[in-house]
């Protein structure tokens, strides 16, 4: 058993991190994630060998952990959303280079610099790719600081067993809750060894180099090839989701994070007025959940997409369902947090 | 026979693919030689830039990354505080480092980051074709300044050098060119102190050394040294500008 803490959000993922062996901070003021920042600049001073840096820019922070990351250690940065916008670059650079490292986004509403309230509207930057070319990250959504605490330690350890980046995509809700959390004992899993390719030094061995480009637009692609059979690899083997009352549902919810959590309680009272409701929740938004979705649609004719966005995911299930069923949206966005209500209200309408 | 002269070891056999008469070449060499002195070339980490120099890689024979346009001493950053061990240096050329990694450099030297930066400032954009940079004399033509910089509307080539060694933060600034034997034997004095800064764990060090671009600039090989002496030297003048007692 490990211990249990009464923890906020943002610091359990701070506390999660450096547990996961991770020394290496590197970030940027932003509301509503910067509670993580100011846990690491506490924490990571007083271990050897760590280092945190409140960095000039969101661009500088990125551009660190793509330095750190090359000499194999366990490296992360965190923001909220406008300042996530500003990391692209160097995602895209640390993706094509196929370093490991964890980038946390506490949404807020957008677009612009939007509102300081929680959001889901950064879905397609996070599960598309978000900058350019073609890559994607490995995205975990967490539902509660719990979720938070284990995702998060999940994330550094399949950035290194993909050498991809991986992403914690919470919003301010999440991050500025408090809860019980429990930092367990974690199972010893072998990863690969980074020797072959960080940056130490060349002694007693042939220089390496990390460099993500190649002019030659064959080896590019090829390049391209190899990246893309990762994630096909994440697609089969670490889809992650919770599923709740799908036998005998009259209409499945999909909702992930904050907006899963309300839907919990939808369903309950749903439950006490004879109202059978279904969740899928995608635990990792990229590789996204389609089989279950998918299987789900040949028993349920009615989905729900619930979201604080203007329909991002739903775009991800209605590939799943693939035309077969009927799948409706709903979604408050800009900070406005949908409520139980609300959402009831909804699912009513399409059970007429 | 004794052989008295030959390529630095932190060199690699690949020739070098810049432009006949740039001095990326003199610049890189420079930097092995030294390299190859202090006897550093298994615990050095060198960053390449984007622009001519992002081949710089290729010729280096240390561990090397590409870092994104700019960005170079945040990645640096990065390297040196995960292996402080490890002798850390960006290789930038003015596009890079003066106009689009501004941020960058400032912070990183304000830090006092110990790390040594290689600056190139040969006045213009290269790789790209030739379009005006921060350090783009006045009245020069480039491709984006086709009726010569115009500093009205265009701004003063920025002196970085002098800018830098402003901060309190930075422990070595100096400013080289390498248009002829004599002031080749000073860059490298030069570039050598900076790494010594870093091995003594002082701080940050920055060499500028101006440099041609015969291929954008419309000269010859020899014509361009001779304006890098007419033009560039009058304006961004050579020497020390900052350098702690006791390398200097």
């Amino acid at each position: 058993m490990g211990e249990k803490m009464l923890m906020k959000g943002n610091e359990a993922i701070g506390e999660a991190a450096i547990r996961a062996g991770c020394y290496f901070y590197f970030g940027y003021p932003i509301t509503p994630q910067s509670e993580l920042t100011a846990y690491m600049s506490k924490k990571l001073p007083k271990i050897k060998n760590a280092a945190f840096i409140q960095a000039e820019s969101e661009v500088a922070a990125i551009n660190m952990v793509y330095g750190a990351a090359a000499t194999g250690v366990r490296t992360m940065t965190s923001s909220s959303s406008p300042g996530i916008s500003l990391k692209q670059e160097g995602i895209s650079y640390i993706a094509c280079a196929e370093l490991p490292c964890v980038i946390v986004n506490m949404q807020r509403g957008g677009p612009g610099l939007g509102s300081i309230q929680p959001g889901q509207a950064d879905y397609f930057q996070a599960t598309k790719g978000g900058g350019h070319g073609d890559y994607h990250l490995i995205v975990l959504a967490p539902s509660s600081v719990q979720e938070l605490v284990d995702l998060t330690m999940d994330a550094f350890d399949l950035a290194d067993k993909y050498t991809n980046p991986a992403m914690i995509l919470g919003d301010g809700l999440i991050g500025q809750m408090m809860e019980s959390v429990e930092f367990k004992e974690r199972k010893k899993i072998n990863l690969p060894d980074k020797e072959g390719w960080i940056l130490t030094g060349c002694k007693g061995r042939e220089k390496n180099y990390i460099v993500p480009f190649n002019l030659d637009p064959y080896e590019m692609e090829k390049l391209n090839f190899k990246i893309q059979d990762k994630y096909n690899e994440l697609k089969e083997k670490e889809v992650r989701y919770e599923t709740i009352n799908l036998e005998n549902a009259d209409l499945i919810v999909v909702a992930y994070g904050t907006v899963a959590r309300i839907v919990k309680t939808v369903i309950a009272n749903a439950k006490k007025e004879g109202i059978n409701i279904g969740l899928i929740r995608p635990i990792t938004l990229f590789p996204f959940p389609e089989k279950i979705i998918a299987e789900t649609s040949e028993k349920v004719n009615k989905f729900l997409v619930a979201e604080m966005s203007l329909g991002q995911m739903v775009e991800d299930v209605k590939l799943a369902v693939n035309g077969k069923v009927e799948v409706n949206f709903y979604g408050r966005v800009g900070g406005v947090i949908p409520t139980q209500s609300e959402i009831l209200t909804e699912i009513k309408k399409y059970l007429k | 026979m004794k052989k008295v002269f030959g390529k630095p070891k932190s060199l690699t056999k690949d020739p070098f693919t810049y432009c006949p008469g740039c001095h990326h070449g003199i610049a890189h060499r420079l930097v092995a030689e030294v390299v190859d002195e202090f006897g550093i070339r298994e615990k050095t980490i060198g960053v390449c830039p984007v622009g001519c120099s992002v081949f710089a890689y290729v010729f280096f024979d240390c561990d090397m990354i590409c870092a994104a346009h700019g960005r170079a001493p945040a990645v640096a950053t990065g390297i040196k505080r995960a292996k402080p061990d490890s002798i850390v240096f960006t290789y930038q050329g003015d596009g890079d480092l003066a106009s689009i990694g501004t941020a960058e450099i400032v912070h990183t030297a304000n830090r006092g980051e110990n790390i040594t930066v290689i600056f190139i400032n040969n006045a213009i954009y290269g790789m790209t074709g030739g379009q005006m940079a921060p350090t783009t004399l006045v009245g020069q033509v480039t491709q984006t300044s086709p009726y010569g910089r115009d500093a009205k509307t265009m701004g003063y080539p920025m002196k970085v050098a002098e800018m830098l060694a402003a901060l309190k933060g930075v422990t070595y600034i100096s400013r080289v060119a390498l248009n002829k034997p004599a002031n080749i034997i000073k860059a490298k004095k030069s570039i050598k102190k900076a790494f010594q800064v870093q091995l003594d764990g002082k701080g940050f060090s920055l060499v500028e050394i101006l440099s041609t671009c015969p291929t954008n600039w419309g000269l010859s090989p020899i014509e361009a040294n001779k304006w890098v002496e007419e033009n560039m030297i009058p304006y961004y003048p050579l020497g020390e500008l900052k350098t702690p007692e006791e390398v200097s």
